[in-house]
């Protein structure tokens, strides 16, 4: 019930990404209404609520992709007033697209050192003539690149092209571009669609590996995962946050399962099967 | 382990690799050039420059996805630039005019650039268009400085010394203008692959790619959409600037009538019957371009066809095979062998390891078992 206002703030490490009061409208529809949420170092953010209720435009807010009406953006404490998406890698953060959007004419590999290129500093002139330190930067970003894809274990697809490749191995390709970023914090747009029950204890796994390294916010629809991996969940509906808060918090709101969960929460306490123990 | 070594080989060796090949592009041009008859030296000049423009071309379309139907239109800025340059009596070196217009040319590819980053699509493509019927159109406004209709007649630059003892050594005949503007069309073309080559695996290369696969993934990526579109721009723009210069110089006339749009369009087809994004392809397009239609022509004449008849044979085995390459070789020539190669390289791997585990799709018993 009080959720919101209780566990507004999780004191266990610096506020990495900081949203205040962001609102968004498209035409009459209040895509996000007065939403604040912060996210902390080394914790994992789930974010939930039925469809349409906001979640993809709050990441695209969080990414420079959509401006909001009100409100702003903070990023360790320092307002970002004209955030572009091509800034947010450069400030460590990175994203995962909920249609993957991998480069389909370049090989795994490629695919990964494009994601890599936040550590790359050759420029062009050095490019066009293949001086020395370019070569050497290509090297060392293409060993970075294996390093990443080999943590996934698909070091093996390297030079593959994604569309020759089963989904769950193209979701690993997209991952390992976003980690390859060594990102402060990382976005997951609904990471466990389309996986199996094992791929998704995997990812489970794996996401609660990269705490140590980096805070983690996602937006999923599998309560199973949102609840067993995340530290704190908000929930979304109808644009407005009704609920923030630990799992066993938000599991019990009654806001929350009038607006959404219901049946999800009772199904997830009953099969309880913690992807992984947190 | 394999794979880290090989892949060490060949990306240290970018640099020694490009210079190899160019090295060899070198000699090959020297050698076609000096021992080639008068008529065929200047068909691979105008091949030469074709093909700079052509591979300018393919890096912009193929690599960063910018359709230009308009890039005759940076031929003629190059061309008029060198035109105006070496018709102003100042002597300055062939190679300074050509600088010249690569200058000229690369600024006002910025500006297009700026303009092109912002189009899609088919409003790109109409703009590049309307560019390409409006430059030839200003040649007659500024009829005075630009000569209008009847254009601008090129003197033939004088051959330098060194170059004419070095042919002399190497032919036993004093080379003519014509073929010193050859071999410098040429060797342009060896540097402009060389460099381009370079571009394209570099760092820059890929972003150009990453943006014409994916905007959004490349932006996550720290890519500047609108900065990596103008780069590319303006590289291209730059080489069909170098090849409108060259052009001046070979056919040693600028006048509208050279860069009308069918000149765009016509480096449009080179690279798509090469492949798109590729150097070799771009390459292969130009050449097909420049010897095809000699080619059946002579073939006609051979086949006892009167001059008209064989005349009109140059269009129809270029249109057909055109239609060849569109049917079986939908990735352009380049682009269809290299698609059979991974194909090939993929089947061999599928048959050599058995197939990994996480190839395996997910079951619906596994789901069930969890
Ligand atoms: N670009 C847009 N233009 C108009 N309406 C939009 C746009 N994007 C989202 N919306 C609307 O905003 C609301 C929230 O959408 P979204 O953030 O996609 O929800 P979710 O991701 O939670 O399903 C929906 O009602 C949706 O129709
Ligand atoms: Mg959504």
């Amino acid at each position: 019930m009080t959720a919101v206002h209780a566990e507004a703030q999780h004191d266990t490490g610096r506020a990495l990404l900081g949203l205040e009061g962001v609102t968004v409208r498209f035409g009459g529809i209040t895509a996000l209404s007065e939403v604040s949420l912060d996210i902390s170092e080394g914790r994992v953010l789930g974010v939930i609520g039925p469809n349409g209720a906001g979640k993809t435009t709050l990441f695209n807010v969080a990414c420079g992709f959509q401006r909001p009406g009100e409100g702003r953006i903070t990023w360790k404490g320092e307002q970002l007033s004209r955030l572009r998406p091509h800034d947010l890698a450069g400030l460590g953060i990175s994203r995962t697209l909920q249609g993957l959007g991998l480069f389909e004419r370049m090989t795994v590999l490629e695919n990964v050192t494009v994601g890599a290129d936040r550590h790359a500093r050759a420029g062009f002139w050095s490019g066009l003539l293949a001086l020395p330190g370019s070569t050497r930067e290509e090297t060392a970003l293409r060993e970075r690149s294996m390093a990443a894809l080999a943590e996934l274990g698909i070091a093996e697809h390297a030079p593959r092209y994604p569309g020759s490749l089963p989904y769950a191995i193209r979701k690993k390709v997209a991952l390992a571009r976003a980690l390859v970023v060594e990102p402060e914090l990382l976005l997951l747009d609904e990471p466990a669609s389309g996986l199996s029950s094992d791929e998704m204890a995997e990812l489970g796994e794996l996401v609660r590996g990269l705490t140590d390294r980096m805070a983690v916010m996602l937006v999923e629809h599998h309560m199973d995962l949102v609840m067993s991996v995340c530290d704190d969940i908000a929930v979304l509906d109808f644009g407005r946050l009704i609920a923030r808060g630990t799992p066993d918090e938000v599991r019990e709101d009654e806001a929350v399962v009038a607006a959404y969960l219901g049946d999800a929460v009772s199904h997830a306490d009953a099969s309880s099967d913690p992807v992984a123990g947190s | 382990m394999q794979q880290p070594q090989a892949l060490r080989r060949v990306t240290d060796h970018t640099l020694g690799r490009h210079l190899v090949v160019g090295a060899v592009g070198v000699v090959v041009v020297v050698a076609l050039m000096s021992f080639l008859g008068s008529f065929r030296v200047s068909q691979l000049a105008s091949f030469s420059y074709l093909a700079i423009a052509a591979a300018g071309l393919t890096v912009l379309t193929g690599l960063n996805g910018q359709l230009s139907l308009g890039h005759g239109a940076f031929m003629a800025i190059g061309a008029y630039t060198a035109a105006v340059l070496q018709r102003s009596d100042s002597g300055l070196p062939v190679v300074v005019v050509l600088l010249g217009a690569v200058v000229v040319a690369t600024l006002v590819g910025a500006v297009v650039g700026m303009a092109a980053a912002r189009l899609h699509g088919p409003y790109l493509a109409g703009a590049t268009l309307a560019l390409a019927i409006a430059v030839p159109g200003l040649a007659i406004f500024w009829s005075d400085l630009l000569g209008g209709e009847q254009g601008l007649t090129v003197p033939l630059p004088e051959v330098p010394g060194w170059f004419a003892d070095a042919v002399f050594f190497l032919t036993a005949t004093d080379p003519s203008s014509s073929r010193y503007v050859a071999y410098l069309a040429g060797v342009a073309l060896v540097l402009v692959l060389v460099l381009l080559a370079n571009v394209s695996s570099s760092r820059v290369g890929r972003r150009w790619k990453a943006v014409r696969d994916d905007e959004v993934a490349a932006q996550l990526a720290g890519i500047d959409l609108g900065r990596a579109r103008v780069l590319a721009f303006v590289v291209s723009a730059a080489c069909a600037g170098l090849a409108g210069g060259l052009m001046a110089f070979v056919v040693r006339l600028t006048a509208p009538s050279g860069f009308t749009l069918t000149l765009s369009l016509t480096l449009v087809t080179a690279i798509v019957l090469g492949g798109l994004g590729s150097l070799a392809g771009a390459l292969i397009g130009a050449a097909l371009l420049t010897f095809l239609p000699q080619l059946a022509t002579g073939l006609g004449g051979d086949l006892g066809l009167t001059d008209v008849q064989a005349a009109e044979l140059a269009p129809l085995v270029y249109g057909v095979v055109m239609v060849l390459v569109i049917l079986l070789a939908p990735g352009g020539l380049v682009g269809t062998v290299r698609m059979r190669q991974a194909r090939r390289a993929a089947l061999r791997a599928a048959a050599a390891a058995p197939a990994p585990q996480h190839d395996a799709p997910p079951s619906s018993e596994r789901e069930r078992s969890s």
